[in-house]
């Protein structure tokens, strides 16, 4: 067990990872809907004019569009729910793995409690999400409070360069600020 | 019903050097050799994201026509991107399903619905502004000019049967040469 992280007074801004995707080249957001990050993420991605935002029904869907953007030179990144990750894996195996592709996503963790690490959480759809990145061989990082923000345009770049998949994991719901 | 080969060799001479085409599994084994190009993209991967691996490249350069020849158990496996494409509306996106009946790449078992469902009207249903769907190659060859004439997306249903067994080279689908091959033919234009 590790040391609990007292993060209740810590904060994440939407806007502060909106800012830095756009850094990292990225312009396309694919997305299914996750509460944990509607309101922080998606509802400010929609309205953002520099984004476009392609809505799409099932998530590994949008690994296929993120492996096809990746040939023509554009970025992208998905966002969706840990629960749709788990729905993809098999399409991240393929393109992310065996293709060597950087299929990049914003991952809400959805129920992780704040002062707890993600694989120390009492909620299996929260605990498991890291070990099996782990056991694939994903790159992740967890982007927990303002201070987790600086990691996203390197590892981005990191992912474009190598290149490989990444995951981002939202740890908190972002404030639409 | 036609053999899927022959109704590919028609598709094939409608095929510009400069379209890119998406094939999946037994299609993409059989439009290979008919259509000898490195525009072609075989390294769909996954089962069930044909489209949405043409849509990205799609959107990514409109500047071409995106040809995905996708296989009805494929298609199934993953029906909402009917609805995805349809909602983005790419003008340069063609989708040709295989209607067989059967997941031919994995033993010949039939399809769930095999005879009932209705490809074309699953495509209509979602938003596609151009459905057709074909089962003899008369019909097929004098239509196809036509049909890739049309503003995308559009959609086709065609009702086959394997022709000539393909040669199943997964080297070649899976290997780095081929993607890389396109990746270099893409940038070249």
């Amino acid at each position: 067990m590790t040391e609990p992280l007292d993060r209740t007074n810590d904060t994440l801004r939407g806007s502060s990872i909106i800012a830095a995707i756009k850094s990292a080249g990225i312009n396309i957001v694919l997305s299914v809907p996750d509460i944990w990050t509607s309101k922080g993420l998606l509802f400010p991605i929609a309205n953002d004019k520099e984004l476009r935002l392609i809505r799409v029904c099932k998530e590994d869907e949008a690994v296929g569009i993120t492996a096809g953007l990746y040939f023509c030179g554009q970025r992208a990144v998905s966002l969706i729910q840990s629960t749709g990750l788990l729905d993809s894996l098999n399409a991240m195996r393929a393109m992310g793995l065996e293709y060597r592709q950087p299929i990049c996503m914003l991952v809400g963790l959805l129920g992780k409690e704040p002062d707890v690490a993600p694989k120390d959480s009492k909620k299996v759809g929260v605990s498991i999400i890291e070990p099996v990145l782990d056991a694939m061989g994903i790159t992740h990082h967890l982007i927990e409070t303002e201070a987790d923000v600086p990691k996203i345009k390197p590892a981005i770049d990191a992912a474009y360069a190598k290149p490989e998949p990444l995951v981002l994991l939202i740890g908190r719901r972002p404030d639409a600020t | 019903m036609m053999k899927r080969d022959e109704c590919l060799e028609i598709l094939a001479r409608h095929v510009t050097e400069d379209d890119i085409v998406v094939a999946i599994y037994s299609t993409a084994f059989d439009w290979i050799t008919i259509r000898k190009s490195p525009l072609n993209y075989i390294f769909t991967g996954a089962m069930g994201l044909g489209a949405s691996h043409a849509l990205g490249l799609a959107i990514g350069r409109p500047d071409r026509r995106v040809i995905v020849l996708d296989g009805d158990g494929s298609l199934l496996m993953n029906l909402g991107c009917l609805v995805t494409v349809a909602s983005v509306a790419p003008p340069n996106l063609y989708h040709f399903v295989s209607v067989n009946g059967s997941y031919e790449a994995n033993g010949g078992h039939p399809i769930p619905g095999k005879g009932v469902v209705d490809f074309r009207g699953f495509a209509a249903s979602a938003g596609y502004p151009n459905c057709f769907a074909f089962s003899d190659l008369g019909p097929f060859e004098r239509e196809i000019p036509s049909v890739l004439g049309l503003t995308g997306p559009v959609f086709a249903a065609l009702d086959v049967v394997q022709g000539k067994p393909p040669v199943l080279d997964y080297e070649i689908m899976h290997g780095d040469k081929t993607r890389e091959a396109f990746q270099a033919a893409l940038n070249a234009k």
